[in-house]
């Protein structure tokens, strides 16, 4: 028994946890979980080798010696954060 | 004799530098040099695609080409080592904080560990959890010496960045908006029946939940997450802990067999 929490303190918060689970919240997660049985999430079960490769594949024949300039263009430039927009600038101190 | 030109195959297939393989011939081209490239490109479309399926948010935070990008190098990088698709990509978020262009988004490694998490979850075996009525019967003066087994499906993954935040700005769940990325987050990752659930955890609550997958008493598992953080809710969590269908069965220690 660790001595930074007593056996009255440890009862209390059980006693508390279960006031605040007693409304059957799982009984309804399982009423949702019906909705999606058998169903697999989409591109999860799939082979994501399989549709629409062969297009992506033969389209992109020359792509390969493509040089790339890797700079972030998603949302990392619109999630403001201290140190300016997505931290993509040099930050000038 | 087939090995060599298997293991030729192979790594000309992920190196468009490589020339193709002697042996191959075809009706119309000798070597055939096209019909290579296009199955090469094939087979690095459709694994850079098993990426984008399993890490969409990571894509969105860096966008389409940046991805691809990253996505195409660690192809090459890191091959296929399991026939399962959906387990591919376990090493990327390490790859991603090797790469160099992405240094400038320190969050992103753990962005994509929390989605390699959810996979995971998402695939890991099935078990009936325990509802908080399971518990309702203990003795609270016992309860210190509890010891629970944990849901197979549950993940945690700790971040020094707002790693819940920033994935749920990007999953659809938020409004991309201001983030301090300094902000430390765990989340917890689980799936009690067929939904991957994702929360960030309290203060101390990895600690708790580690402690606890360790096999250590509830008192014991309350005493760590109390030593990482002074203002651990041991109620909060507990109410978490049970009520969120993260256990699958328990024990107390005077008990020999789990109670589920």
């Amino acid at each position: 028994m660790n001595a930074k929490i007593t056996a009255a303190a440890l009862a209390g918060s059980f006693a508390a946890a279960l006031a605040v689970t007693a409304t059957p919240a799982l009984a309804q997660d399982k009423a949702n979980m019906e909705k999606c049985y058998g169903v697999s999430l989409a591109g999860k079960n799939d082979c994501a080798a399989g549709p629409g490769t062969t297009c992506a594949g033969t389209s992109k024949v020359d792509y390969q010696g493509n040089a790339w300039k890797y700079v972030a263009k998603g949302t990392c430039v619109s999630m403001k954060t201290p140190k300016g927009t997505g931290s993509l600038s040099v930050i000038k101190s | 004799m087939f090995a060599p030109l298997q293991n030729d195959f192979a790594a000309a297939l992920l190196d468009a530098h490589k020339a193709v393989p002697d042996a191959l011939t075809a009706h119309n081209a000798n070597p055939p040099v096209k019909r290579f490239a296009v199955y090469r490109n094939n087979v690095i479309v459709g694994l850079v695609n098993a990426l984008r399926t399993r890490f969409p948010a990571t894509e969105k935070i860096v966008g389409a080409d940046f991805f691809f990008a990253m996505a195409r190098l660690f192809v090459a990088a890191h091959p296929p080592r399991s026939k399962i698709l959906s387990a591919y990509g376990e090493d990327f978020p390490d790859f991603i904080a090797t790469f160099e262009p992405a240094a400038e988004l320190p969050y992103l490694p753990d962005v994509a560990r929390l989605e390699a998490a959810r996979t995971r979850a998402y695939h890991a075996a099935d078990a009936e959890p325990l509802s908080p009525q399971d518990f309702g019967a203990l003795d609270p003066a016992q309860i210190g010496n509890l010891r629970v087994t944990l849901h197979p499906s549950l993940q945690i993954v700790r971040s020094r960045h707002p790693v819940v935040t920033i994935w749920a700005m990007n999953a659809g769940d938020m409004a991309l908006g201001p983030v301090d990325e300094n902000r430390a987050e765990d989340a917890l990752v689980s799936r009690p029946g067929f939904d991957v659930l994702v929360r960030q955890l309290p203060p101390g609550g990895a600690a708790f939940l580690l402690a606890l997958a360790r096999g250590e008493a509830l008192a014991s598992a309350a005493g760590a997450a109390l030593d990482e953080a002074s203002d651990f809710d041991l109620a909060a969590n507990l109410a978490g802990l049970i009520g969120s269908g993260a256990t699958t069965s328990f024990t107390l220690s005077d008990q020999k067999d789990p109670v589920s």
